[in-house]
């Protein structure tokens, strides 16, 4: 499916809205939105060799977690991947 | 207890002056005194925007440099007892104030006034670090387009950064009619991307092009933006006045079309 077919059929607002969040994250993680938006896909095709996954509902988010220890923020991929279901394949 | 306000938005062209305009006359108009700085020295605008330009004799640089007391340098608003401008200098540059010298002119003039406004040069160099050295409290001003929005995500983590006590946003020229048609970032859209406290929605009104041209400030006037802006002063005074939802609009207004398309 060709990216852009799907923003025409969006109203601009929405767009701009989810942009700007894609955006907002990558300019405090100092990592671009294809980036970010690589990364998604990737943990979604993974996972979904596994597990049924809403695939729309897909979280992820760049932040930084100050470590116990020492007084270091290191950058953490946060990510809220909502289970539909999770099939009986006997790989368990 | 009087407060020292600095109307900022790392973005140029949002409306940071016509806010401080409108916003220092609002206050001025529920009794306050109210003092207005124009901060952005090199490219002073508030003089024109409240129609004092005529009136300025010495300036901010002045004040800071010795060249006059600051009772000369402060321009009484005829219109309002309680309104006073202090102007920036044209032809200066950033460099000509320090932050250490900002602090200090702001809490000279802390006893004489209940509020004092400082109008943010656009940017996050140096006038920026000398409008809000002195200030209490923040106005963030942003418009619902993607480039405003990011600036001011970038400037509410600057304030965070440099301890600003508090922050509110004002989203400024909001076009209901492109919010319904899902054409434009709602209220609600720009809350949840900057996760700071509005303390005001200001529609996209002509009349405030109109006001600006007469160097009349619209607040209290009975336009849609002079009310806005009103409803923003009340609000910095502490009073409790709710926010008009353009989601609540937007969800009657498609209820209303869907009932249309049933009929």
């Amino acid at each position: 499916m060709n990216l852009f077919s799907v923003f025409r059929k969006k109203n601009s607002g929405d767009i701009a809205h989810r942009r700007l969040k894609l955006l907002l994250v990558a300019d405090k993680a100092d990592c671009s939105p294809e980036v970010m938006q690589m990364i998604k896909d990737d943990m979604i095709r993974v996972i979904s060799r596994y597990m049924n996954i809403d695939t729309d509902r897909i979280e992820i988010q760049m932040t930084k977690v100050k470590q116990p220890d020492c007084d270091i923020y290191t950058p953490v991929l946060y990510a809220n991947i909502p289970i539909r279901d999770i099939p009986d394949k006997g790989i368990y | 207890m009087s407060e020292i306000i600095v109307i900022t938005s790392g973005k140029g062209g949002v409306g940071k002056t016509t806010t401080s305009a409108n916003v220092g006359t609002g206050l001025a108009i529920l009794g306050k005194k109210v003092v207005l700085i124009d901060t952005d020295i090199g490219l002073r605008n508030l003089d024109v925007v409240m129609g004092l330009e005529n009136r300025i004799v010495y300036n901010l640089v002045d004040v800071v440099e010795g060249n006059c007391r600051m009772k000369q340098a402060l321009i009484k608003d005829k219109r309002y007892p309680n309104l006073f401008l202090l102007p920036s200098a044209q032809t200066r540059d950033k460099s000509a104030v320090s932050p250490g010298q900002m602090v200090k002119l702001v809490e000279d003039l802390r006893d004489d006034f209940d509020y004092i406004l400082l109008d943010c040069p656009a940017g996050i160099e140096q006038g920026f670090q000398n409008a809000i050295a002195g200030a209490d409290r923040a106005l963030v001003v942003t418009t619902p387009e993607v480039s405003a929005i990011r600036d001011a995500d970038r400037i509410i983590g600057l304030l965070e950064a440099a301890d600003m006590k508090s922050i509110d946003l004002i989203v400024n020229r909001i076009r209901m009619d492109m919010v319904r048609r899902g054409d434009m970032m709602s209220l609600d859209d720009v809350m949840d991307i900057l996760a700071v406290n509005v303390i005001g929605a200001v529609p996209d009104d002509e009349d405030i092009v109109i006001a600006t041209n007469q160097g009349e400030p619209l607040v209290g006037m009975g336009t849609r933006a002079g009310q806005a802006y009103m409803d923003i002063c009340r609000r910095i005074a502490g009073e409790e006045i709710p926010l008009a939802n353009p989601a609540v609009h937007r969800s009657l207004f498609f209820r209303i079309t869907s009932l249309l398309k049933k009929a």
